[in-house]
């Protein structure tokens, strides 16, 4: 247990499991809609700035797991509750903490039945999503993945848009399926290594085909939640279905812990099978920035184009995990969280166009810039942060993951040089249309600018947008000395490892 | 007073026997004599849950592990009392005769919990079953075609059937070892006085077992019994009876039988055939009932995995996914008969728009389907895994992938009738009503069930320890 640092006093991460675990049960006892949107907002709220202190106190010169909590839970069959945040994974937590209160935000007008169950949904949607970042027992951290996919189902079932019970099992359907192969694989380790703690399972001495099966469950369950190219197909349907804030917390959070899960497991407990099969995963995620920039071009469907590109963008995430050096991890995970600000503020503006017009349809929504004038000023800035332009966030992801690239394997890079100029493709021709539409413009005039409570739901995203894009020094200290541990170990081990290298020239 | 349990139950057929002699009385009545007898029941279980015996010359055991399973049935007798209290398909002049049976078929169960004698098995699994047997055709003829008749006929036919294989197997035991009683089996057995025979007597008497637990091959019973009976007795079906025949089958699996590698194969073999033969079929149907009843083929499996490890652990584990797995299905029950108007039978579609007519219902049926499915944090997510894990000890891999990939099917059928709960309309269909007690013990299984899920150790290590003393 030399890995956690045990955090004395105050269990600030278990109190952030539970606090919206509590708030929501207090809200299954008071019904009240006005209610139920203000306790959620100030649950949320409270949350997050509690989730602050996990900053202040984070010792950035330590790869250990850092404010960890243990106990026992089922001590017969070595089951713990185990909790902590290291470099890769505190980022991610305060991504949602952060994300949460602006989707109440969202929410306040875009929701009008059943208020307080949707506001219920959305504070265990934010349990289970800590606790996936920072559980470090494997059966904790299964039983938070599982179970995130019931408030998510019914957030997309009950208040999405037409096709919802098509969308909505389709998500349930695929990412089930996907982990429950997971679960095998889980139980698989605990029988090597004795335990479900899951850094007890690192840098284990796995024979290569029982690493080669492991690392396939993982993949298939995290590469089905990224999601990488085969398997993305529920992506487009859930959110084009899902509420605002659905979506929201779909692109921002959700999508993040496959690429979570594939650089926290796969890299550290199958590092033999991680490099053996790094090169054709590398291929699948060319082939999914391809596809998600093409398909994104051809999109009608604001929501859609949004969704496509989101494949695109994940596809980068997923390339710069798996070059497997400093350069491509970091801006990984840079570009997580980039991918996780831009395109929740994208969803959220979308959002906000179809409160007024209760369209999704690009046509629709064409020349809006002459009447939303405030609203056209967020929508840029936020599209030219999704391709990536200098001086916005995702400008710094994507070019430490293409110079990653680079130093891995040219051919590779190249290829996906072609993916930044489709986003900007795609991206610029949705602003077009927006802000200034042709002559067949609808009539925009009974259109209103962004109310006061829109724009400071989307004024800390363009925060964020800048301060990344400005000054990511910050972000980079958080992630590094954890992620160039990681790397260390996976150099030391490839050293005394050859054989993987061997098969794959 | 160590069998306090089953005098309760005695006294409350008999009470029923004699109200079933005079005029029929108000169904208030009826209903709370029955509530009054079950929960008294439980009580009496919980008093003697410490008693320790051995009576009528050591056939009847009076022990840990019995009394732990009696705490159980007294448990579900109770919800499912509560639950089924409107016995909307049963006749007011047929009540008291009902629940006159349907007490006398617990004391069977609660009797064969505590058998250790082949006879006194015998003789309890057939008052359980025969006063099951009785509660099938009880159903009021609302279709004028008589299914209530055609499913009673099949299920004694299937049940005598079964019956004749198990005494047919205790004959071969009896044979073999010249006793009745499993101690002294077990004691000749562990001699070495082993043949083939002893393994085709044993299996032929597990297979009796089979039938109640409803797996593969025996489960051809369950479609259309659980289709014809009314949801009250389906759900009585469906959910006690299981307790019996676990805790038989592990009683029985204790015997040595020297062949235990065929054993595990054949119990695997089981499980696998139960999960894919349950999942597969429950995908395409439109019943609520048969669903369930093809859902319980596919969990029969997965308490079979429990037992295939032939060790206490995994049958500590069985006895924890069949008391989740009661739980589970007493929740869904509860909200089948209470939806039903009159006691019909519920297609998936009658359940459009739950959410909207009866929410309370509808999260309550929502928790027991995810658990039933699977889904943690719940009491059945917890159970899969645990049974799972000592299966992947026992290094059957690939029992396990098919099982894990059976989860994912299933998924797809219990995902359908949340998806008619929540996203569909409600149509012309009308708002539920129910009495807050149903809703109070609706809410007291969701409570259950996410507990045992989330807190397990000390069930598990209760059924675990209780299990060692048998063996």
């Amino acid at each position: 247990m030399d890995l956690l640092l045990i955090k004395e006093g105050f269990p600030l991460l278990t109190f952030l499991i539970l606090l919206p675990l509590a708030g929501g049960l207090v809200l299954l006892f008071c019904q009240g809609e006005a209610f139920a949107r203000m306790w959620t907002l100030i649950i949320t709220g409270l949350t997050a700035l509690v989730s602050i202190s996990l900053l202040t106190g984070f010792n950035t010169g330590s790869a250990k797991y850092q404010f960890a909590e243990a106990y026992d839970w089922i001590p017969r069959f070595h089951i713990n509750y185990i909790v902590g945040v290291d470099g890769i994974s505190i980022l991610l937590v305060i991504l949602t903490t952060f994300l949460m209160p602006f989707c109440v935000l969202a929410s306040w007008k875009y929701i009008k039945t059943r208020v307080t169950a949707f506001m219920f949904c959305l504070l265990i949607m934010e349990t289970s999503m800590i606790g996936v970042f920072v559980a470090l027992d494997f059966v904790l951290f299964y039983v938070f993945w599982e179970f995130m996919l019931i408030p998510m189902y019914l957030l997309i079932a009950v208040w999405g848009g037409p096709r919802k019970a098509y969308a909505s099992i389709k998500f349930f359907l695929y990412t089930l399926a996907g982990s429950v192969l997971l679960l095998v694989a889980i139980i698989a380790l605990y029988l090597k290594s004795g335990s479900f703690f899951i850094p007890a399972m690192m840098w284990q001495e796995y024979s290569l085909t029982f690493q080669v099966l492991v690392f396939l469950a993982f993949f298939l369950a995290f590469a089905i939640k990224v999601p990488m190219f085969p398997f993305h197909t529920w992506l487009p349907a859930a959110h084009v279905e899902a509420p605002t804030a659905g979506s929201v917390i779909l692109a921002s959070v959700l999508l993040k812990m496959g690429t979570y899960g594939l650089l926290r497991f796969c890299l550290p407990i199958t590092p033999d099978a991680t490099m053996l099969l790094a090169t054709p995963i590398l291929w699948l995620s060319i082939a999914g920035i391809l596809y998600g920039g093409f398909t994104a071009l051809a999109q009608q469907d604001m929501k859609k184009l949004i969704a496509y590109s989101s494949v695109g963008h994940m596809g980068f995430v997923t390339l710069g995990i798996f070059v497997l050096n400093s350069r491509g991890l970091e801006g990984a995970l840079l570009q997580m969280i980039n991918h996780g600000v831009t395109t929740g503020a994208l969803f959220l503006c979308v959002g906000m166009i179809y409160e007024r017009t209760h369209s999704r349809e690009l046509a629709l929504a064409t020349g809006l810039g002459k009447y939303m004038p405030w609203f056209v000023t967020f929508l840029a800035v936020f599209s030219l942060s999704s391709f990536g332009f200098p001086g916005t966030n995702s400008f710094i992801g994507e070019f430490l993951i293409l110079a990653g690239t680079f130093e891995h394997n040219t051919i590779l890079a190249l290829a996906a040089i072609p993916g930044a100029v489709l986003a900007a493709a795609y991206m610029l021709r949705m602003l077009q249309k927006i802000v200034w539409g042709g002559t067949a413009n609808p009539d925009q005039s009974y259109l209103s600018d962004l109310t006061i409570r829109e724009i400071v739901v989307l004024a800390p995203f363009l925060f964020f947008v800048f301060w990344i894009g400005l000054g990511p020094q910050p972000f980079i200290d958080l992630m590094h000395t954890s992620v160039s541990q990681l790397l260390a170990q996976l150099h030391t081990w490839q050293q005394h490892h050859q054989i993987a290298v061997v098969l794959w020239p | 007073m160590v069998i306090l349990p089953e005098l309760v139950l005695l006294t409350g057929a008999l009470a029923f026997f004699m109200v079933s002699l005079g005029k029929t009385p108000d169904r208030n009545v009826v209903k709370s004599i029955a509530l009054f007898f079950g929960s008294a029941t439980f009580i009496a279980t919980c008093l003697s849950f410490q008693s320790q015996a051995t009576l009528f010359y050591g056939v009847y055991a009076i022990d840990a592990y019995s009394q732990m399973f009696k705490v159980l049935i007294g448990f579900s007798l109770v919800l499912l009392l509560i639950a089924g209290q409107n016995l909307k398909g049963i006749d007011d002049s047929v009540r008291p005769e009902y629940y006159l049976f349907l007490l006398l078929s617990v004391l069977g169960l609660m009797m064969l919990v505590s058998s250790v004698e082949l006879l006194t098995i015998f003789i309890s699994l057939e008052l359980s079953s025969f006063a099951l047997y009785l509660l099938v055709p009880m159903r009021d003829d609302r279709t004028g075609c008589r299914v209530q008749m055609e499913a009673g006929i099949k299920y004694i036919l299937f049940g005598v059937m079964a019956t004749g294989f198990m005494l047919y197997g205790m004959s071969y035991l009896f044979g073999l070892t010249g006793t009745t009683y499993l101690k002294d089996i077990i004691i000749f057995l562990a001699k070495g006085h082993l043949q083939p025979a002893i393994v085709v007597a044993v299996v032929m008497v597990l297979g009796g077992f089979f039938y109640k637990l409803a797996v593969f091959p025996m489960h051809f019973w369950v479609p259309d019994i659980y289709q014809g009976a009314s949801n009250e007795t389906t759900a009585f079906i469906a959910t006690i009876p299981k307790f019996g025949a676990v805790a038989l089958l592990i009683r029985f699996l204790t015997l040595p039988t020297g062949q235990s590698p065929f054993l595990i194969e054949l119990l695997v073999v089981i499980a696998v055939c139960s999960m894919f033969y349950g999942n597969l079929s429950a995908l395409v149907q439109k019943d609520i009932k048969r669903m369930l009843g093809f859902s319980g083929i596919a969990h029969g499996g997965f308490v079979i995995l429990g037992l295939v490890t032939l060790k206490g652990e995994g049958f500590g584990l069985a006895i924890y996914y069949i008391a989740g797995y009661v739980l589970m299905n007493l929740a869904c029950f509860l909200v089948i008969s209470n939806v039903s108007k009159a006691g019909e039978n519920l297609q998936v579609e009658d359940f459009n728009g739950l959410h909207q007519r009866q929410p309370v219902l509808a999260f309550i049926l929502t928790v027991g389907l995810f658990a039933l499915a699977g889904i943690p944090p719940f009491v059945g997510f917890m159970a899969k895994f645990m049974v799972l894990a000592s299966a992947l000890r026992a290094d059957h891999l690939l029992v396990v992938c098919l099982a894990a990939i059976n989860t994912a099917i299933a998924i797809y059928y219990y995902l359908s009738v949340v998806k008619a709960v929540y996203t569909s309309n409600p149509g012309e269909r009308p708002l539920v009503t129910v009495s807050p007690t149903i809703q109070a013990a609706g809410v007291l299984l969701v409570v259950v069930i996410i507990l045992m899920g989330a807190l397990p150790a000390r069930f598990i290590d209760f059924a675990g320890t209780v299990v060692q003393t048998i063996l």
